[in-house]
């Protein structure tokens, strides 16, 4: 299996190759799908195997190694990535630079999942991370988009800087993973790792306070790379998490590991949930409940790690367990809704809800697979949401079994956070729906739009199908992450699955999908014998009722658009409530001057509280340290000669010192 | 090979002869004075070359040390001493600065290198390793001497000096292919025909050859 995963990766360069040489974009796609296809089949297959590459540097080959863990991240990629590279050969990418990127991107990513050890891992991540900045600034050559660009590229860098000293401080270089679990780190070195790791991949991921990239990062790409981003590599980080905080820092580690990550999964969800609220932009209203379920994952692993650390392995697993099925979850709704968002924005002509409405009508194959990406994402059971959410509540409720007072406090306040994230979250994908595919067109483009068709409807089925399978399957699916978190947690317990339904114990808890859906379904059936046995006996033709709508003036055939809800106004509850949480607010009204026709205006400007918090402090920081250095420049001759002199002495005591044994 | 064999010592002699001029060098003042400490380091330098040449049994060493005595013990001192000359006499002497503080950073560079150099050399053959230690250690004691002179020819000296302890490091390991001791000769002629022009220009345009005469020369100075 290794084998052909590795082939796989090499034919993804080679696609990359031929794509930068302008051959065959539409196969570049193709090539990425069965590779994805492939990826997912292995997760699934799954199996552990090491296979040393035949390239390297000098003693030491790249590793690559499939271990129950890396195969359920692979699950998640080729999930995500086989919708994506289909909508990416129905035209999904343009040009030179995103037929290279794309199979590039795909194959960082695989590589980070399949690495053995510390310096392929490096290198799948930065290749990761470099070929989605490559297709995000390829597809803006100046402007906002290329600022959203380069403030990725300067995050990403920080990330691998990050992650570079937090792996070197684990391992001498080249060191394969057995070798560090052989050896885990102790004491300040496992800290100062765990601080590096959580500062690289939580950055990578999003965490709180390095979000600031994501919600303008992921938008400005093409649709199948804002899908892989959104839906997959942000789990790479949270694997590179899991795999140094879990497997390669040893069991045992103490618990309180676990509770930094809890606090900013929490603050992540929240903000991130708020933000999706009130964003104007449909793949920005994605992007930031991206940043919300990541938050989520990241404070069920966090929660995981409180449990392991207290020596509750059954809770563990349950929270665990939470972590992975929700990433495999938000994978497939995530993925399915930016390709729908794309979709829209496609045909319909425009990312902004003010522009849209009423596409249920003209693209109702869009439009339902919108419905269930949505449900899933405002977790309502039995979609593919919720079972991820149940299990991390029900773990968080357990809570009190701690004996630490401080750590039942946290997690007290994390259920808080959570429970408010899943409602705002819910509040986000009704608001997106309701904007983009009820009530009216709010523009004769919107009224002409066409539903997807071709390769990009099979792409839209398939992702709906793996977002359907992941809500009915979640029991069976949960089953082959068992490995996972048995291996994580030391073969002190299993994830909580029996048959095909989610259990907590003989006694606890039990959600079975299926019955869900059945009762939901009989329930349904017997409203709707109901309604039919009450009503009228046959059925009668009648004035339409308007949903409400005045009937449109003559001179606006689609309606008045002031008649229907515009985005910042379906907004402004929730931004007058909570808004100032996250967002620094600027409202500005004009008022109608007394006998003037014009309508009277309040605009809102919002803005992530953490420019003013984060960047700006680094940009005056820079710009003073670039002030210092310009006095660098005028040094006398001989003050330049004992500058070079000096640093070279230094970096030979440094040396001196270090050679000590 | 080791302490009390003669192929060592004699090897070690020469080069610690070498450090010995490097630290006459630093303190030296008058320019004349200078360039003959100059030329007796390349006629070392060559004698080393030899005697490795010697001990290695390796016949392109004699002809590396036959381009050292030629240039570095004959030619450029010459050339050093007659630019020395044409000054006018006030100008024939510069300054080494503190001596003690130099000195005394001279001999810390020393064990520095040492320290530096022996450790990190493990496995290697001993008479390399302590070789190649001597050589980093005169080729720091050059950076200083580059560092503390302001004179334009001293500087040029400390400049010959570090390309003497690299020709030393490269003598000493075994199996150094010739194109490289050659090609690094090479350039630091090259180096130091253009730091004679240029300190001959220094001398014509502003009559002296303190560089930190340039300093009000530079440009982009806001």
């Amino acid at each position: 299996m290794l084998s052909a995963l590795g082939l796989a990766l090499g034919g993804l360069l080679g696609l990359g190759l031929a794509g930068a040489l302008g051959l065959a974009a539409r196969w570049a796609a193709f090539g990425a799908a069965a590779a994805a296809a492939l990826f997912a089949l292995a997760g699934l297959l799954g199996g552990p195997a090491v296979l040393d590459l035949p390239l390297g540097p000098p003693g030491a080959a790249l590793r690559l190694s499939l271990d129950p863990l890396s195969a359920w991240f692979l699950l998640v990629l080729g999930v995500v990535a086989l919708p994506a590279a289909l909508m990416a050969a129905a035209g999904g990418i343009a040009g030179r630079a995103e037929a290279a990127g794309f199979p590039l991107f795909l194959a960082g990513m695989a590589l980070a999942l399949l690495a053995g050890d510390v310096l392929t891992l490096l290198l799948g991540f930065e290749a990761m991370s470099l070929a989605s900045w490559a297709l995000v600034a390829a597809r803006h050559p100046a402007g906002a988009g290329r600022r959203a660009a380069r403030l990725y590229l300067g995050f990403a860098a920080f990330s691998g800087l990050c992650l570079l000293g937090g792996l070197a401080l684990l391992a001498a270089p080249g060191a394969g993973f057995a070798a560090i679990r052989a050896a885990p780190p102790e004491g300040w070195r496992a800290a100062a790792a765990m601080a590096l790791v959580l500062l690289g991949a939580g950055s990578k991921a999003g965490l709180l306070p390095f979000h600031l990239w994501l919600p303008l990062a992921h938008p400005a790409a093409a649709t199948p790379v804002s899908a892989l981003m959104s839906g997959a590599m942000v789990k790479v980080a949270l694997y590179v998490l899991a795999r140094v905080l879990f497997d390669l820092a040893g069991p045992a580690q103490p618990g309180w590991w676990g509770a930094p990550l809890m606090a900013l999964g929490a603050a992540t969800a929240l903000w991130g949930a708020l933000r999706a609220n009130t964003e104007r932009d449909i793949k920005a209203i994605l992007a930031c409940s991206t940043l919300d379920n990541l938050g989520v994952i990241a404070l069920a692993l966090g929660l995981a790690l409180l449990f392991r650390g207290a020596d509750l392995s059954p809770l563990a697993a349950v929270a665990l367990s939470a972590a992975l099925l929700h990433a495999l979850a938000h994978g497939a709704f995530k993925g399915l809704l930016f390709l729908c968002a794309g979709a829209v924005a496609e045909r319909a002509g425009s990312r902004d809800p003010d522009r849209l409405g009423g596409l249920i009508h003209n693209m109702p194959l869009v439009a339902g697979a919108a419905l269930l990406g949505a449900a899933s994402a405002a977790a309502l059971p039995p979609f593919a949401g919720f079972a991820g959410e149940w299990l991390l509540l029900q773990a968080l409720l357990q809570g009190w079994r701690l004996a630490d007072l401080a750590a039942q406090l946290l997690i007290a306040a994390a259920l808080a956070a959570a429970a408010m994230a899943a409602a705002l979250a819910a509040a986000a994908m009704l608001r997106l729906i309701g904007l983009v595919f009820l009530g009216r067109p709010r523009t004769p483009r919107a009224a002409g739009a066409g539903d997807a068709a071709g390769l990009a409807r099979v792409a839209l089925l398939l992702a709906a199908l793996f977002c359907a399978a992941a809500a009915l399957l979640a029991g069976p699916l949960l089953g082959l992450a068992d490995g996972a978190v048995a291996a994580l947690l030391g073969g002190a317990a299993g994830a909580p699955v029996h048959g095909l339904s989610l259990s907590l114990g003989e006694a606890g808890a039990r959600y079975a999908p299926a019955a869900v859906l059945g009762a939901l379904l009989l329930l349904a059936a017997l409203l709707w014998r109901a309604v039919r046995r009450a009503g009228a006996p046959a059925a009668q033709r009648g004035p339409a009722w308007d949903c409400g709508f005045q009937p449109p003036p003559a001179h606006l055939p689609f309606g008045d658009p002031l008649t229907q809800p515009s985005a910042a106004g379906a907004a402004q509850p929730l931004r007058r409530a909570l808004g100032p949480l996250a967002l620094a607010l600027r409202e500005a009204q004009s008022p109608a001057a007394p006998g003037a026709a014009a309508p009277a205006r309040l605009q809102v400007a919002a803005r992530d509280r953490g420019f003013g918090a984060l960047l700006a402090p680094l940009a005056r920081a820079r710009r003073r340290a670039g002030h210092e250095a310009e006095r660098l420049r005028n040094l006398p001759l001989g003050a330049c000669l004992a500058l070079a002199f000096g640093t070279l002495v230094g970096l030979l005591a440094l040396l001196a010192g270090l050679g000590r044994p | 090979m080791g302490l009390g064999e003669i192929g060592y010592d004699v090897a070690h002699l020469l080069g610690g002869a070498m450090l010995l001029v490097s630290f006459v060098l630093l303190a030296q003042r008058r320019l004349e004075a200078v360039t003959g400490a100059l030329a007796l380091q390349g006629v070392l330098l060559a004698l080393a070359a030899a005697w490795q040449g010697h001990v290695q049994g390796a016949g392109q060493l004699l002809l590396t040390a036959g381009i050292a005595l030629a240039a570095k013990g004959l030619g450029i001192p010459l050339v050093l001493r007659r630019m020395a000359a044409a000054l006018p006499p006030a100008q024939r002497a510069d300054a080494p600065g503190p001596l003690a503080p130099v000195m005394l950073g001279a001999a810390g560079l020393v064990a520095l290198a040492f320290l530096v150099a022996v450790p990190a050399t493990r496995g290697a053959p001993v008479l390399a390793r302590v070789d190649i230690a001597i050589a980093l250690a005169i080729l720091l004691l050059g950076a200083l001497m580059m560092a503390t002179r302001r004179g334009a020819l001293a500087q040029v000296a400390g400049l010959l000096t570090m390309e003497n302890g690299l020709i030393l490091a490269a003598v000493g390991v075994a199996g150094m292919p010739l194109v490289v001791e050659l090609s690094t000769a090479g350039l630091v002629l090259v180096v130091a025909v253009i730091a004679g022009v240029f300190a001959r220009q220094l001398g014509e345009r502003f009559g002296a050859q303190d560089t930190a005469l340039l300093d009000r020369h530079r440009g982009e100075r806001r």
